[in-house]
C-alpha cells in the first residue's frame, strides 16, 4: 500500500482506477481518461493533487535564498500572492525539480514541488537555508484540489460561497489566503482555474461541495493529456537532473537580468548558452495515423533526438508529443513508431489553449 | 467480474475467439482487457493474406495509456480485418466482444481451437490477475 491522501476514500466511493504514482495510490480515472479530459476543455474538472508537496519558507532573508536557489528571480515578484514557475537547478545546471512559488509577504514564500521529488527537494532546500536563515516548512496537514476548465472559477465561488474570499478578484498566476484555505489561481491544463489548499480534514467536504456542482472528479490520466496538450513539462519525463532548462524548453524560466545574481547552476548555463545549446525541446504533430509515447527515436536533418513526451491529443484528435532534438531549424521529422517510421511536424506548444486548437 | 461470454474461446493473452459456421474465426481482445488498457486511440490490424503463427503478435492495440500487442490466438491467415476500428478505435471499449472485433482468420487446423481456454479457465485467469 503506498501513501493515501485525504480523498482516497472518496475517490474509490467514485470508482476510481487506483494506480500508484511516485508512491501514492491516485485515480488514473474515474471510467473514462477521455471524457475526463473533454470535461476540463469544456466545463469544469477536478484533481486530487494533495500528493504534491507544499512548503513555506519563512525568515527575512527568504528572498535572498529563493533568489540563489532558482533559476527564475522571486525579486520580480513584488504584489503579495503573486507566483512564478521555476527551475531549482543542481551545480551541474541539471533540473532538481521545477516548481511553482508564491510571494505572500516579505519573510514568507510558499513553494508548491512535485511528489515524485519531495524529499530530495526537502533536503535540498535545508541543506542551504541555514546560511540564509530560513526556516523550511513542510506543510504535511494540507490537502490540494485543482479545478480547471472554463467553467471552474464560477463553479468554485459557488461551491465555497463566502468562503471563496478575495479569490474572484485575483488575477492570474496568483493566490490569496481564504480563511483557512489558500487559494491560487493557477493549474496545469491550460485553462483557468483555481488550485485550492484546504486543510486535510476539511478536503473530503469541499470535494464533496464541488462534485454537487457538477465539477467532475478528473484523474492523473487526463491531468497528463491536459498539461501535455498545454505544452507543459513533466518532471522526470521531459527534464531531469541531467537536462539544463535550455535543453528543456524552458529558457524562458531563467532570469539572467540582473547579471550579478548569483544562483545554483549559473556558471553552468552560461557556458551552455556561451557555447551554443546542443539540444532543444520541440512540440510534435503526428500526420499519420499513430501515437506518439516517450522513448521513441526522431530523426531531423540535424540528426537523431527523442520523444520525451507523448499523447493521443483528445482534443485535437491526433497524437502529439514533446521530443529533444538536436538545435537547428527543423520543420518536419520522422518518428520510428515499431520500426515504421512516420511524419511528424514540428509545431511550438502549446498545441492547446483555453480550449482552442493552437496548430493549423 | 467483467463479463466472459460463454460461447467463446479466450487465450491467457486476453484475445478471445469466436467460431464462425464456416470455419472461419474472429478474434477480438477480452472485455478485461480493454477495462486495463482504457479508452482506445488507435488499432493496428494485420494485414489481410498474412500468416500467422500461433502466439505471433500481429496487431497492436493503443489506449491513451500505451500500446499493446495483440496475439495470434492459433496459427492460420488473416483474412479481414475490422475497418470500422480506423475511425472509431473505442469500439473496443464499447462493445468489445461485437463491434469492437479485430481481424478474421482461417484457421490452419481447426482443431487447434480445442487448445484455447474454455469461458471457465479464462474467468480463472482473469481472477488470478485481480489478486
Amino acid at each position: 500500500m503506498g501513501n493515501r491522501t485525504p480523498l482516497y476514500e472518496a475517490h474509490v466511493a467514485l470508482g476510481a482506477k487506483i494506480v500508484d504514482f511516485a508512491g501514492w495510490d491516485m485515480p488514473i480515472h474515474y471510467g473514462s481518461q477521455i471524457e475526463e479530459h473533454h470535461q476540463v476543455r469544456r466545463d469544469a474538472g477536478m484533481f486530487d493533487v494533495s500528493h504534491m508537496c507544499v512548503v513555506d519558507l519563512r525568515g527575512s532573508r527568504a528572498v535572498d535564498f529563493l533568489r540563489y536557489l532558482l533559476a527564475n528571480d522571486v525579486a520580480r515578484l513584488t504584489v503579495p500572492g503573486k507566483a512564478i514557475y521555476s527551475c531549482m537547478l543542481n551545480e551541474r545546471g541539471g533540473v532538481i525539480d521545477d516548481l511553482i512559488v508564491y510571494y505572500m509577504d516579505p519573510s514568507w514564500y510558499r513553494m508548491v514541488v512535485n511528489a515524485g521529488t519531495r524529499n530530495k527537494d526537502i533536503a535540498w532546500l535545508r541543506r542551504h537555508a541555514p546560511s540564509f536563515d530560513v526556516e523550511v516548512d513542510v506543510q504535511e496537514e494540507l490537502a490540494m484540489i485543482a479545478v480547471q476548465g472554463p467553467n471552474a472559477r464560477a463553479k468554485a465561488q459557488a461551491a465555497l460561497g463566502d468562503r471563496i474570499g478575495a479569490a474572484p478578484q485575483l488575477p492570474r498566476f496568483a493566490a490569496v489566503e481564504a480563511g483557512l484555505l489558500f487559494i491560487a489561481r493557477t493549474g496545469y491544463t491550460g485553462e483557468d482555474g483555481y488550485e485550492i489548499m484546504v486543510p486535510a480534514d476539511q478536503a473530503e467536504e469541499l470535494w464533496n461541495a464541488l462534485y454537487a456542482q457538477d465539477v467532475k472528479p478528473c484523474g492523473l490520466g487526463a491531468r497528463d493529456t491536459l498539461r501535455l496538450e498545454a505544452g507543459m513539462n513533466l518532471y522526470g519525463q521531459d527534464m531531469d537532473e541531467d537536462t539544463t532548462p535550455l535543453v528543456s524548453g524552458l529558457t524562458w524560466t531563467v532570469a539572467w537580468e540582473p547579471l550579478d545574481r548569483s544562483f545554483v547552476g549559473r556558471p553552468v548555463l552560461e557556458q551552455q548558452r556561451g557555447a551554443g545549446v546542443p539540444m532543444q525541446l520541440i512540440g510534435l504533430v503526428l500526420e499519420d495515423k499513430g501515437v506518439l509515447r516517450s522513448h521513441q527515436k526522431v530523426y531531423t536533418a540535424q540528426g537523431e533526438g527523442e520523444i520525451t513526451s507523448g499523447t493521443f491529443s483528445p482534443s485535437l484528435g491526433r497524437s502529439v508529443a514533446l521530443a529533444r532534438v538536436p538545435a537547428g531549424s527543423v520543420s518536419e521529422c520522422e518518428v520510428d513508431i515499431r520500426g515504421k517510421r512516420l511524419k511528424a511536424r514540428v509545431v511550438k506548444p502549446p498545441f492547446v489553449r483555453n480550449g482552442q486548437s493552437c496548430i493549423d | 467480474m467483467s463479463n466472459v461470454p460463454a460461447e467463446l474461446k479466450y487465450t491467457k493473452t486476453h484475445e478471445w475467439v469466436r467460431a464462425e459456421s464456416d470455419g472461419t474465426v474472429t478474434v477480438g481482445i477480452t472485455e478485461h482487457a480493454q477495462e486495463l488498457l482504457g479508452d482506445m486511440v488507435f488499432v493496428e490490424l494485420p494485414e489481410v493474406g498474412r500468416t500467422l503463427k500461433s502466439d505471433q503478435d500481429c496487431a497492436v492495440v493503443e489506449s491513451v495509456k500505451a500500446a499493446s500487442d495483440v496475439y495470434a490466438p492459433i496459427a492460420g491467415e488473416v483474412i479481414g480485418g475490422n475497418d470500422a476500428l480506423a475511425d472509431s478505435p473505442e469500439l473496443v471499449n464499447k462493445d468489445s466482444y461485437g463491434d469492437g472485433w479485430l481481424f478474421k482468420m482461417k484457421p490452419a487446423n481447426a482443431a487447434d481451437l480445442n487448445g484455447l481456454l474454455d469461458a471457465a479457465a479464462y474467468a480463472a485467469v482473469v481472477a488470478e490477475e485481480s489478486h
